[in-house]
């Protein structure tokens, strides 16, 4: 291969830095307006009345929009249509915009904001899963399931009723833990931007900092009113994504709407403050996790319990909520396994899918109660895990069909590079290495909106020049996948990268691609832009093989040339023979991903074409006079499958890395609640890049990558993904490093120094060295649906529907 | 994106100028100098001056001599070797590069009092209905409390306080020279002592102490301090004759621990002294809930920061502990 | 009084003439006012770094620097790194080491360690790390940053 693995520039390297990317605020438009939001200051409450007059007489105003001017809801998913452009009456946190004002500048918009009365009805707030237990009235909305729960779910995966608990009860050991992982944001640089403009046919274009221009698309046309043919919305490259720019957002429809009403162009930036409140996050998730172990250490039997706080809204909540179960059976031989859920609303920002979506919270749990179970059994904690590595090409207790599985690999490799055998347990007092794994999806498995259509769609044009252009849905967000594409039809056709043209996200030019998220992109739109891009080199070597006589199999594509030993024609002499024999030439390629096997209601979410998997040290260092910790080094080995461009995945990897310590040391997205005596406010903490704390270059250790290539057949060259999987190991290194260090267990997120310091008191007192949640609340989980895994007989269907109890509601 | 409001510019030539804007206009004017902690204010409508008057065609405050100019940017500090190190080393740990290009000494030093409650957004701030230091009534820290708990986050004045520094203010009608433990007041709305007409020309620094600056904040950049130690000392054949450690960030004003000064005084900083020293000070550092990271651990580590400050004056090798604390070498 | 303020600003060693409302930073004239988007916004509150550019020749962050106090002073922005086609070997060696993920740090950092490497040639791994703190990068890790840093100060040695 000519291009793939080789590390090159990516080819939108030049435009990001001389300045040219054009990100969605650098946009600007021939009489462009701005547009600002009044968002409510109340957590919960209803709008009694709104008087908009004195904003709309401000000098400079064009524009007052409020929820009476958007009658349709809308959400991510097809269950969850629970909001709306503009509160139109019912506000669930600080933050939920009620009106927008559109003028001249963004000075006279913000002016504006503060002419607007609102009369609000102050309700009850709640902020919190164990108070939204307690507490099923108010509801944060009609359609929750039982009270304020939002969404309750089980599953148990085993041969008979209730045997899960059976077998755990008897393994040779016993394992229950609590766990509890805080929310946090995902705090891309570049803050949310939109601008909206009715194009000279009347039809209206939204350029926009998303991941998912698709469903935006789908979506402005549900909530404006107008055919989705009129309707094309351009991901604008975005400034980091996370998953914060995945869901639809209100500013889009608002400043979509506003551009329809006048005619003119409409700009909006949220501020960082407003970033904050746009979330779509981290779920603050806390977790019981019941486990049985033989004494050779394998594991029996696993129960897991999780409570998830959705904040005000649905967003992605009921996949975040699967996603906190579908996985803890990829990584491990699990022969049975029992998952319930439950997510609640609260009144703060709604939480969504952010790297790693849902699982980092449970993987958390899991490697850090393995290696509690691991120093039991008188076993290193990496020689525990290799001992039960999943096998390659198996299905899971849950039905999810494993392809690749380069752990063992990565698990070693991280042991060598560490020196883990002479540092485990060895390094003296304060100094420690944790290690941890994980394993993603490469692409969820099904779409958003139930369809059969491809998810991805990747079309080509060439012409005689031999220019080569590709076309896209997909979305740039800094992750590379302009590049992984070009890169994959350049090798392809045997033609430089940098000659290819590449035109993505854009959903009035380019084929449907369902965006930048569960890491699907290079999985998905890789296997169409290969499908694409075979189709052309067939039409190319059908006419080459005539023109120079040789059979078309014997044709090799390569440097720009096809040729057939010291016979030879360029690739745009060839192209334009092509265009001759063939007409104008064009290919298209689609993908969508090979049937899960799972069956039963609930099977949707964790099927995915490929498993990436990743193993993780991270050293330690804790004063223990301070609880302060360093984290000097990490080491890395992720199983890519494939790598496409080295200097990309590596940067990837890294990226991970730093994320997921930034979870594991500082990030939180925290509310404080006023006393209730004096005030109902309860606000987000910190809404700033400064309280916000996120590394810095000096905080950051030096990390050491190493890709691991275990090609899986289902993706195109092998390539499984790089974006997320990698973050998903640190946080639980960073906890198994500091109990290697100080003896202490932090089974919380984040894991700060006053929490070290509290755990190491406790260990002077003789109690107890862990800091932690105590307890887990009473939930009222349904019957699980029942499914028998594969080596149980099972078929991949449910034996018996779930029941649902009534929540017992608490007098307090 | 967040914008200033709108404001009139004065761009006054010498001190006099300034002092006699400051003069006319009374309230409705602010001087501005690197404008790194007024601009984030003014955008967050944390104040709205209707005349800023700036400091940064004046020569004269550039201009060092003995004391050191006012508009000496806390870079041009790092980089002066002569300067005390415990100066350098708090000049060094504010913020970040970019931001000590801009900012001075003279606004380090006036900084505006800070609270989690208070620089926040004009929306944020409304939906909690405002708090005492602005356009509220309740302190939202201290409920109970009638004063302000804003904590002071300069990183300068504790440094400077240590090495008994004074600044000299000016005004149309006069010049006046104040200690650094006289700037301050215990308040976070009335902090500062200089006079709304004053303008903080200098600070001269007496020589001969040998002294370092700690800092406690999450991050190695960006950060405001939430403990700040600043310690100087003379010293005679290992006996102290004189010792001064003043702590920032934990009250509304940098005050300087005047009983840790006289117990250290005569002594020798053997292990025993520090840590009695240490925690003389830490008994007075009494941190708020109103800046990052736990209140009762950033108590609990006061004595330990202490003693570190102690321990590099006595001459021990602490370039393992700073490196782990501030992230890098000062 | 609400009236716009006229003033020539050295940008990018181009005199260019400005007229706009005096409570603009630096920032918002540059990229409203004179159409050089490069420079990047994050947080406007001088918390993040992404808008750095260099004022006679030192790092700021033009979202804290008033435009008004901007006159005879010597702007430098991405858009004037570049030598016409030729990339400075920052940017050279930002495209090729993949410092650049979604590119909107980039342009500050760029201009960051511009200044540095004017003023240090050859810098360590820690005064680069120090050097590049004031600019957060969600993306990268700062890992590959550090390693182009230190391509491009071989790359400029060797053009020197």
């Amino acid at each position: 291969m000519r291009v793939i693995g080789k590390p090159r520039r990516r080819v939108d390297g030049r435009a990001k830095v001389t300045g040219q990317t054009r990100f969605a605020d650098d946009l600007v438009l021939p009489r462009m307006l701005h547009m600002r939001l009044l968002r409510s200051p109340h957590p919960h409450a209803h709008i009694q009345s709104m008087d908009v007059e004195s904003a709309k007489k401000h000098p400079g105003v064009h524009l007052v929009l409020t929820g009476k001017d958007f009658p349709v809801s809308f959400g991510i998913l097809p269950i969850t249509q629970d909001e709306y452009p503009l509160a139109p009456e019912h506000v669930r946190y600080v933050g939920d915009p009620v009106a927008a004002v559109v003028a001249k500048d963004e000075q006279t918009a913000s002016e504006a904001l503060d002419l607007i009365a609102v009369q609000y009805k102050i309700l009850p707030t709640i902020s919190s899963p164990e108070e939204a237990l307690q507490n099923p009235e108010p509801r944060i909305h009609a359609y929750s399931e039982l009270g304020n729960i939002h969404r309750l779910q089980a599953f148990e995966f085993a041969g008979r009723s209730n045997e899960v608990t059976e077998a755990i009860d008897a393994s040779d050991h016993v394992f229950e833990d609590l766990f509890f992982y805080e929310g946090n944001t995902h705090l891309p640089i570049e803050q949310h931007a939109a601008v909206a403009e009715v194009d000279g046919e009347g039809k209206i274009t939204l350029w926009s900092s998303t991941q998912v221009p698709h469903y935006v698309h789908r979506s402005l046309a549900r909530v404006l009113q107008i055919p989705a043919s009129h309707v094309r919305v351009v991901a604008t490259p975005n400034g980091g994504g996370f998953g914060g720019k995945c869901d639809v957002c209100n500013h889009e429809m608002v400043a979509a709407k506003a551009a329809m009403v006048l005619g003119r162009p409409v700009k909006v930036c949220l501020n960082r403050e407003e970033v904050f409140y746009m979330h779509r996050g981290r779920h603050p998730v806390l977790m019981k996790f019941r486990t049985g172990v033989t004494k050779e250490g394998k594991l029996t039997g696993m129960h897991l319990q999780t409570l998830v706080d959705g904040g005000g809204y649905g967003s992605y909540g009921v996949a975040s909520t699967f996603y906190t179960g579908a996985l803890q059976t990829v990584t491990y031989e699990l022969p049975r396994y029992k998952f319930e859920a439950a997510r609640v609303f609260t009144n703060k920002p709604p939480c969504g899918p952010k790297r790693g979506h849902g699982t980092p919270q449970p993987r958390f749990g899991q490697e850090v109660q393995l290696d509690k179970i691991a120093e039991k059994l008188g076993m290193d904690p990496a020689e525990l895990r290799l001992g039960m590595v999943v096998k390659p090409d198996s299905l899971t207790a849950n039905w999810l069909k494993v392809g690749s599985v380069g752990l063992a690999e990565c698990i070693k490799q991280v042991m060598e590079k560490s020196d883990w055998k002479n540092r485990f347990r060895k390094l003296p007092f304060g100094r420690g290495v944790g290690i941890a794994c994980g394993s993603y999806l490469c692409g969820a498995g099904l779409p958003i909106y139930w369809n059969k259509m491809p998810q991805s769609g990747v079309q080509l044009l060439v012409d005689r020049s031999g220019q080569v252009t590709v076309f896209c849905g997909a979305t740039e967000i800094g992750q590379g996948s302009d590049d992984v594409l070009v890169a994959i039809v350049a090798e392809v056709l045997g033609i430089d990268p940098f000659s290819v043209r590449c035109i993505t996200g854009d959903t009035g030019i380019t084929p449907v691609d369902l965006g930048s998220y569960s890491s699907r992109v290079t999985v998905m739109m890789g296997n169409a832009a290969i499908q694409a891009s075979e189709k052309i080199k067939h039409m190319i070597a059908e006419t080459v093989s005539g023109e120079l006589g040789v059979a078309p199999d014997r044709l090799v594509f390569a440097n720009g040339r096809v040729s057939s030993g010291d016979k030879s024609l360029t690739f745009a002499e060839a192209a334009g023979l092509a265009e001759e024999k063939f007409g104008t030439l064009g290919s298209v390629g689609s993908y969508r991903p090979p049937r899960a096997p799972g069956r039963f209601k609930g099977a949707g979410v964790g099927p995915s074409p490929a498993y990436s998997y990743t193993a993780c040290v991270v050293e330690a260092e804790v004063d223990p006079a301070t609880g302060w910790i360093t984290v000097p080094k990490i080491w890395i080995a992720h199983d890519i499958g494939r790598t496409i461009n080295p200097v990309l995945a590596r940067g990837q990897v890294e990226g991970s890395v730093y994320m997921g310590l930034s979870e594991a040391l500082m990030e939180e997205q925290v509310f404080r609640r006023l006393p209730p005596k004096l005030s109902h406010a309860l606000v987000h903490k910190i809404p700033s890049l400064l309280e916000y704390k996120s590394l810095t270059s000096l905080d950051m250790p030096e990390v050491d990558t190493v890709l691991v290539e275990d090609p899986d057949p289902n993706c195109p060259f092998g390539a499984k993904e790089v974006g997320q999987g990698p973050l998903l190991p640190v946080m639980p290194a960073v906890a198994n490093a500091i109990y290697d260090a100080v003896g202490v267990r932090i089974d919380e997120v984040p894991i700060t120094p006053d929490k070290v310091l509290r755990a190491l008191e406790k260990k002077q007192k003789g109690e107890q060295p862990r800091v932690g949640p105590e307890s887990f609340p009473s939930v009222p989980y349904p019957q699980p649906v029942e499914v028998a895994p594969p080596w149980d007989g099972g078929d991949g269907n449910a034996r018996k529907g779930a029941e649902k109890p009534k929540l017992k509601v608490n007098a307090a | 994106m967040m914008r200033l409001p709108w404001f009139e510019h004065r761009a006054p030539k010498s001190v006099q100028e300034a002092a006699r804007i400051l003069a006319g206009e009374g309230p409705n004017a602010m001087l501005i100098a690197g404008g790194t902690d007024l601009l984030p204010n003014m955008k967050r409508r944390q104040m709205a001056p209707k005349i800023l008057v700036s400091l940064k065609n004046i020569q004269e405050l550039k201009r060092n001599g003995s004391a050191l100019g006012a508009g000496t940017t806390l870079t041009e500090i790092v980089n002066r070797k002569e300067l005390p190190l415990g100066l350098r080393q708090a000049a060094h740990q504010v913020a970040t590069v970019h931001l000590r290009n801009m900012g001075t000494i003279g606004g380090n030093l006036c900084l505006d009092t800070r609270c989690n409650y208070y620089n926040q957004n004009y929306e944020w701030r409304k939906a909690i209905d405002f708090c005492l230091k602005k356009d509220g009534e309740i302190c939202w820290v201290a409920t109970a409390s009638k004063r302000c708990v804003a904590a002071s986050s300069t990183d300068c004045a504790p440094a400077l306080m240590a090495l008994g520094a004074a600044v000299t203010l000016v005004s149309s009608t006069g010049e006046r020279t104040v200690s650094l433990e006289d700037l301050y007041n215990n308040d976070g709305i009335d902090y500062l002592k200089r006079r709304p007409d004053e303008i903080l020309t200098e600070v001269s620094i007496p020589s001969g102490w040998k002294s370092t600056y700690w800092k406690l904040r999450r991050r190695g950049a960006f950060d405001f301090p939430v403990l700040g130690v600043g310690a100087a000392i003379k010293l005679n054949n290992e006996i102290i004759e004189e010792a001064r450690i003043a702590l920032g960030a934990v009250a509304s004003r940098p005050f300087l621990v005047e009983k840790a000064g006289q117990f250290l005084r005569g002594k020798k900083l053997t292990d025993e002294v520090i840590e009695e020293a240490s925690r003389l000070v830490a008994s007075r550092a009494k941190p708020m809930d109103n800046a990052d990271l736990d209140l009762y651990w950033r108590k609990d580590v006061s004595a330990q920061f202490a003693s570190y400050a102690l321990r590099e004056l006595r001459g021990d090798d602490v370039k393992e502990v700073r490196l782990r604390i501030a992230r890098q070498l000062i | 009084m609400r009236r716009n303020v006229q003033l020539n600003l050295r940008v990018n060693g181009e005199t260019l003439e400005a007229w706009f409302a005096p409570y603009k930073t630096l920032l918002e004239v540059l990229r409203e006012d004179l159409g050089l988007t490069g420079t990047k916004h994050g947080c406007e509150l001088g918390e993040c770094g992404a808008c750095a550019v260099l004022v006679d020749g030192e790092p700021q962050l033009s979202c804290l620097v008033l435009a008004v106090e901007c006159e005879g002073r010597r702007i430098e922005t991405v858009e004037g790194l570049a030598r016409g086609a030729e990339l400075h070997p920052l940017q050279a060696a930002f495209a090729d080491l993949g410092a650049a993920q979604c590119g909107y740090c980039t342009p500050g950092i760029l201009m960051t360690a511009k200044a540095l490497l004017e003023r240090e040639p050859h810098p360590s791994r820690e005064r680069i790390r120090e050097a590049v703190s004031g600019n957060l990068c969600r993306c990268t890790g700062y890992q590959q940053i550090f390693e182009a840093i230190e391509e491009a100060a071989k790359r400029l040695e060797a053009v020197a």
